[in-house]
């Protein structure tokens, strides 16, 4: 037991005291974290340069005034000249583009033309043609004769709501976003500590340290204390990370308090509905926040188990070759992959029989329940899944310890699947 | 005492008996050398020795107990053939890492750790790490590591190979001081002078099987061939070497080399040629050396035995 915490003590300390642990540690939120930053800034701070439009408005459709919705364009109305004719002075004139209305037919409107020396841009274009829209809307209206009012009380906009029959209710939206982050980062954590395991039972091997341990400890205990060490790498990890968006989420308001309001107002200006923002942030505190918290570490630590011994035990089988890693680490990679495959249908089908079976299944059970809990889970499928990867756990440790005990002291030698299913077939 | 007693040691693989049924014993305080062509199977029998493989069949006696290897292998310090250090680890945590596996707690780890890298002038490598270290350096951390416990037994596995002769002389130093305060050694190569200049006991192992076991005059005794070579003062004549006593292998002006007949002793030779008036400045036999006992003894085992698949 001493000797095992002594190894955990090693791989953990090693990897922790790395410039490259500190470094991916502390920039990697900094980087998420100034992308949106960086997203949001161009958001606010449109200012691309000022489109000025020239309108000849042979149709009289905007009836002599069209006010501009947006700071960056501004229209002016040019009289007393033809398409053909002003096409060639509007730039002179100090415009950037022209835009031209013939005399239409406002229930079949054809011929509008926007003049442009290069292409319009697409939020340009959209903005002038939600103007020449709204301006055939209103006339068509009134050719209706429907009131502006009118219109608006018979216009309808719901939002569907989904209550259980445990009587809480459900929030589709929020879920799903909280289900993919979740899967996600199950699914990058059994790759990136998995590998990790991998990479540093290779180190021992290839650099044929691990028979000068192996006199010293059980090949089993070298095994586990590096999975565990390995583990704690990745809960250190996180745990800073949470700290560091925490902080980074509570710091910066108050530091620019104004700089997040206009975030806001240019995030909700963006999204589709506007209240959509927040309700995601309403229906985010009806999710089972605990529960997921919960499910996030076990899931979490059972998962990463579960893969790292069968990472290891690739690990103790390749000799010097990359090459070879690669192909003994595909069929690992398989069913991780198979998993995110299940989960991005159990999002959107979570009842669905490949959805259950995927979160029962302990391969792919850690991503696949993960994104399965937002969506209520009864209970005995959460228990079984559970104990599932539980039993999961312990088989795959007793298999791959198998292979690994024997793998690690083998040098120079190519070593096939044949070979490692005797190993593991045979007894202690 | 013996240290270390192996009963009817058995290891099969699959396709070969890598140790098949070898017995013997170590004595406490001797330097054993543990001899044997490529693929003998003395790494497994080695490993067994280490506790890292179990033995199919046979007994492993440790310290006057039977060995278990959770407990016993604290005593031991092996250093393996393949050698290995973790690279990127500094080298004097390193030291204190593969210390404290043996068993030392972190005080007695360091104190141990300070006098050896004294003793090899080692003192400035603490923060170094093992890949800026030539290959004779990191030669000498690796023997280090492998006695900082005070091992009752110390398996040295070709512990001479990349080392230059100053180091090499350092180092051998140091395996007779420890011998003389107790330890049993191991040694296991290829190079029989160092052998005949270390040793006291060696065992030739061929093909899994114990084939020679004997204290280095012993085992020379056992193979010498009766050669003399004999010094004169006055110059040989061909008359004088018409004799069934011996017969000539070698000749030159004042110097022969002869095999005496085993009907006749070293006194009826000499008094032969004392008979025949020629002046002995010198008389010795000549024994064979340990590389021409080991090439006598397993020359045309077949060498392909180290290609056979090992599927264990």
């Amino acid at each position: 037991m001493n000797k095992i915490w002594l190894v955990i003590q090693r791989e953990y300390l090693t990897r922790v005291k790395k410039k490259s642990f500190l470094i991916t540690t502390i920039l990697v939120p900094l980087i998420i974290i100034g992308f949106y930053a960086a997203i949001l800034a161009v958001q606010i701070s449109d200012s691309s340069e000022t489109a000025k439009i020239a309108v000849i408005d042979d149709a009289n459709l905007f009836g002599g005034k069209l006010e501009s919705t947006d700071k960056n364009i501004q229209y002016d109305f040019v009289t007393g000249d033809t398409e053909q004719g002003y096409k060639t002075k509007y730039k002179k004139a100090g415009y950037n583009y022209f835009l031209y209305i013939p005399k239409i037919d406002i229930n079949d409107p054809k011929g509008i033309n926007i003049h442009s020396e290069a292409s319009l841009g697409i939020t340009t274009k959209s903005k002038v043609e939600r103007a020449v829209n709204n301006a055939l809307e209103a006339k068509r209206m009134e050719a209706a004769n429907i009131k502006a009012d009118q219109f608006k009380s018979i216009n309808s906009d719901i939002t569907i709501t989904n209550p259980l029959d445990s009587g809480k209710e459900s929030s589709t939206t929020a879920a799903t976003i909280v289900a993919t982050v979740c899967g996600v980062l199950i699914y990058m954590i059994l790759m990136i500590y998995g590998t990790m395991v991998m990479r540093g039972v290779m180190e021992e091997k290839i650099s044929r340290i691990a028979e000068v341990i192996i006199s010293s400890v059980k090949p089993f205990q070298l095994m586990l204390g590096k999975i565990i060490g390995i583990g704690l790498v990745g809960i250190t990890q996180f745990a800073i990370w949470f700290v560091l968006i925490f902080l980074l989420m509570t710091v910066l308001p108050t530091i620019f308090p104004s700089l997040m309001e206009q975030a806001q107002t240019a995030a909700s200006s963006q999204a589709a509905t506007p209240g959509m923002l927040a309700n995601i942030t309403n229906s985010l505190s009806s999710l089972p926040i605990g529960l997921i918290l919960f499910c996030f570490v076990f899931y979490f630590i059972g998962g990463y188990l579960m893969y790292a011994s069968l990472f290891a035990a690739i690990g103790s089988v390749i000799s010097e070759d990359q090459q070879e890693a690669q192909q003994l680490v595909f069929p690992i990679m398989m069913p991780i992959i198979l998993g995110f495959v299940i989960m991005t249908k159990a999002i959107t089908d979570p009842n669905s029989g490949l959805a259950i079976f995927g979160s029962m299944f302990p391969l792919t059970s850690p991503i696949v329940m993960m994104a399965r809990i937002c969506f209520d889970v009864p209970a005995w499928q959460l228990v079984t899944s559970m104990i599932l990867l539980i039993l999961g756990f312990l088989f795959f440790t007793w298999l791959t310890a198998k292979i690994y005990r024997t793998g690690i002291l083998l040098y120079g030698k190519k070593i096939t699947w044949k070979e490692m299913i005797k190993w593991m077939l045979r007894r202690s | 005492m013996a240290l270390l007693e192996l009963h009817n040691l058995k290891k099969y693989y699959a396709t070969q008996k890598a140790v098949d049924d070898i017995s013997f014993s170590l004595e406490k305080g001797n330097i054993f050398g543990l001899l044997g062509p490529n693929g003998a199977g003395k790494t497994t029998l080695l490993r067994m020795i280490t506790g890292i493989f179990f033995p199919d069949e046979g007994k492993i006696m440790f310290d006057g107990k039977e060995f278990d290897p959770l407990n016993d292998i604290v005593h031991i310090g092996y250093m393996p053939e393949e050698r290995g250090l973790y690279k990127k680890m500094k080298i004097g945590e390193q030291a204190l890492y593969l210390a404290r596996l043996k068993g030392l707690s972190k005080a007695d780890a360091m104190a141990s750790i300070k006098e050896w890298f004294v003793k090899f002038e080692m003192q400035s490598w603490w923060n170094k790490k093992v890949e800026d270290l030539s290959k004779g350096m990191s030669q000498k951390l690796q023997f280090v590591t492998t006695v900082l416990h005070e091992p009752k037994l110390i398996i040295l596995d070709e512990p001479f190979s990349g080392l230059d002769p100053v180091n090499s002389n350092l180092i051998k130093e140091e395996i007779y001081k420890l011998a003389k305060k107790g330890s049993t050694i191991i040694f296991s190569t290829h190079r029989m002078e160092q052998v005949e200049e270390i040793c006291d006991h060696i065992i030739l192992v061929n093909k899994g099987q114990k084939i020679l076991d004997g204290t280095v005059p012993q085992v020379k005794q056992d193979f010498k061939e009766n050669l003399f070579r004999i010094r004169f003062n006055n110059p040989i004549l061909p008359e004088h070497l018409a004799i069934h006593l011996f017969e000539v292998k070698d000749k030159k002006e004042k110097e022969l080399v002869i095999r005496r007949d085993k009907d006749f002793s070293n006194n009826d030779v000499l008094q032969y040629f004392i008979n025949k008036g020629l002046a002995i400045e010198s008389f010795n036999e000549i024994l064979p050396s340990l590389n021409d006992i080991f090439i006598k003894l397993v020359e045309g085992t077949p060498a392909a035995r180290q290609f056979q698949p090992v599927t264990a």
